[in-house]
């Protein structure tokens, strides 16, 4: 079925009762071409760029709860490409792409949202810093705007430009950046792998990885054993737990990170913002909820939940920029499980297993990868080399020193 | 989260450093690159018990080993890296 506003119309006319199921419910199969373990975003774009782009059709994705019911179904949705290093530059910049065409490659309202993105700096040398990342962003060709103060107050008058501690110098502005709905971007590639014939299996949980003889043969689940000639380990937070099946051990240590959401609110915020001293950023969804967060709570956890200094480490950080959302009431917090590695940047690659691949570390900036994480998962797994956006993305690279820190802060898996 | 520090007592979480996973503690002492890479970079990430370090940044400044649960957050054990008179 093809979504349209046409289709929209014609079944408000007819009380809504010729929708249909957006994906199939199918039982696992005895053996795939290939299998994807996690149905979260990246799993599920994997499945659909195999399809989409290399024919790659009798697979299936194994999901252990229910469809994006990980971290892709609630996370703070923002969409960038303000990457520095030469690695990473390009595959955010090729992933903003594929999010601009999105919604009509998938013929799904993943509600993207180039509301602009601002970085706030506080200093001499953070504002030199910006302006190189800046230069770093229209060298690779996406947008990059260094704004002064007064550039600054003139699209974000509410912010505090009186305080002494952390004054705001300027920022720099990303007008495509944004924001997108979360589960619908999982929706939709959900959709679209199901309708080219990928198996989305759900309430599946892996239970042990098969290798013999060096070789990956297939898995073991809850609903039986399937084979496989290759098979991508694409499970956010739970990566560390899914290589053990495999005998291997991660550069990965998963970290709780909290988010918030505030009372809906009248339409305040319009843009995406970060405040460079407080690791403090935030905007405002489409239901007018104050979305906001922070940093880690710095110790390993699968809690998904948080503690409470980091919350009111959050709370003071948004009241120093923005005194005015003091009043507003925060309906919900959570913690997301984050696979962190230590130097901040993901890796999709094979393992030293054969038909074993792996996509995993994207630490808390997997969301805006979602489309590229897939497109160049899909083409590793389907050709055996790694795609030219994401070669530097090496499971090897901490022990050949070939490290992507894009903030420089060392090899400690919780400070990026 | 409260650390209960064996020589300061039960203390907030906010006068401790975490460090990472007790790896840490497991120096090689040749120079294999992959002997660093084991040491410095791949981790159990265990979902459930683990031993990590601890620093009492706030406090005494010892060096803790801290076993607690990933999952939970409760915290069963801590004891002291280096005993009083390692050093000697």
């Amino acid at each position: 079925m093809r979504y349209s506003g046409f289709k929209v119309f014609t079944e408000g006319l007819f009380g809504n009762k010729g929708w249909k199921p957006a994906w199939r419910n199918p039982a696992p199969k005895a053996e795939y071409d290939a299998i994807i373990i996690g149905g979260g975003g990246h799993g599920l774009s994997t499945a659909y760029y195999l399809a989409k782009n290399h024919g790659l059709t009798n697979i299936a994705v194994l999901e252990k709860g229910y469809l994006g019911s990980g971290n892709i179904g609630r996370n703070t949705t923002i969409v960038r490409a303000n990457y520095f290093l030469p690695g990473n530059s390009e595959f955010y910049s090729h992933s903003l792409k594929l999010w601009e065409g999105l919604e009509a490659d998938l013929n799904y309202n993943v509600m993207h949202s180039q509301r602009g993105l601002i970085n706030l700096f506080h200093s001499d040398g953070q504002r030199d810093a910006f302006a190189r990342r800046g230069n770093a962003m229209i060298n690779q060709g996406d947008d990059a705007e260094l704004l002064d103060r007064e550039g600054v107050r003139a699209l974000l008058p509410y912010l505090d430009y009186e305080q002494t501690r952390f004054p705001i110098y300027g920022g720099l502005l990303h007008r495509r950046g944004g924001s997108a709905r979360h589960d619908a971007v999982a929706w939709g590639y959900a959709r679209g792998a199901d309708q080219r014939g990928v198996d989305l299996i759900q309430n599946c949980e892996v239970t042990g990885i098969d290798v013999e003889n060096g070789r990956v043969t297939g898995v073991q689940t809850t609903r039986g054993a399937i084979k496989a000639k290759k098979v991508g380990m694409i499970a956010a937070g739970r990566s560390g737990q899914v290589a053990a099946m495999a005998g291997m051990r991660l550069p990965i240590e998963s970290h709780i990170l909290q988010a918030f959401v505030s009372e809906g609110l009248k339409p305040v915020i319009d843009h995406v913002i970060s405040f460079g001293m407080g690791h403090f950023y935030i905007s405002q969804s489409d239901k007018g909820g104050l979305v906001f967060g922070g940093d880690l709570d710095f110790y390993a956890s699968y809690a998904s939940r948080g503690n409470l200094p980091m919350v009111e480490h959050v709370m003071e950080a948004g009241m120093t920029l923005m005194p005015m959302i003091g009043r507003a009431k925060v309906l919900r917090s959570w913690g997301g499980i984050m696979d962190m590695t230590p130097d901040g940047s993901p890796i999709i690659d094979k393992t030293p297993i054969e038909g074993l691949f792996v996509d995993a570390g994207w630490n808390y900036g997997g969301f805006k990868a979602v489309p590229a994480s897939g497109w160049c998962m899909a083409h590793l797994m389907a050709t055996g080399q790694s795609h030219e956006f994401a070669r530097r993305f090496r499971l090897d690279r901490f022990k050949t020193g070939h490290l992507l820190d894009e903030e420089g802060t060392g090899s400690q898996h919780n400070l990026h | 989260m409260r650390i209960t520090c064996p020589l300061c007592g039960p203390r907030d979480r906010r006068e401790f450093y975490y460090y990472g996973a007790q790896d840490y503690l497991a120096r090689p002492a040749s120079d294999d690159p992959a002997a660093w890479d084991d040491y410095l970079h791949l981790r159990d990430n265990p979902a459930g018990e683990t031993r990590d370090l601890w620093y009492h940044d706030m406090g005494c400044a010892s060096w803790l080993l801290v076993t607690r649960n990933t999952v939970t957050h409760a915290i069963t054990d801590v004891a002291l890296v280096a005993k009083p008179g390692d050093a000697a």
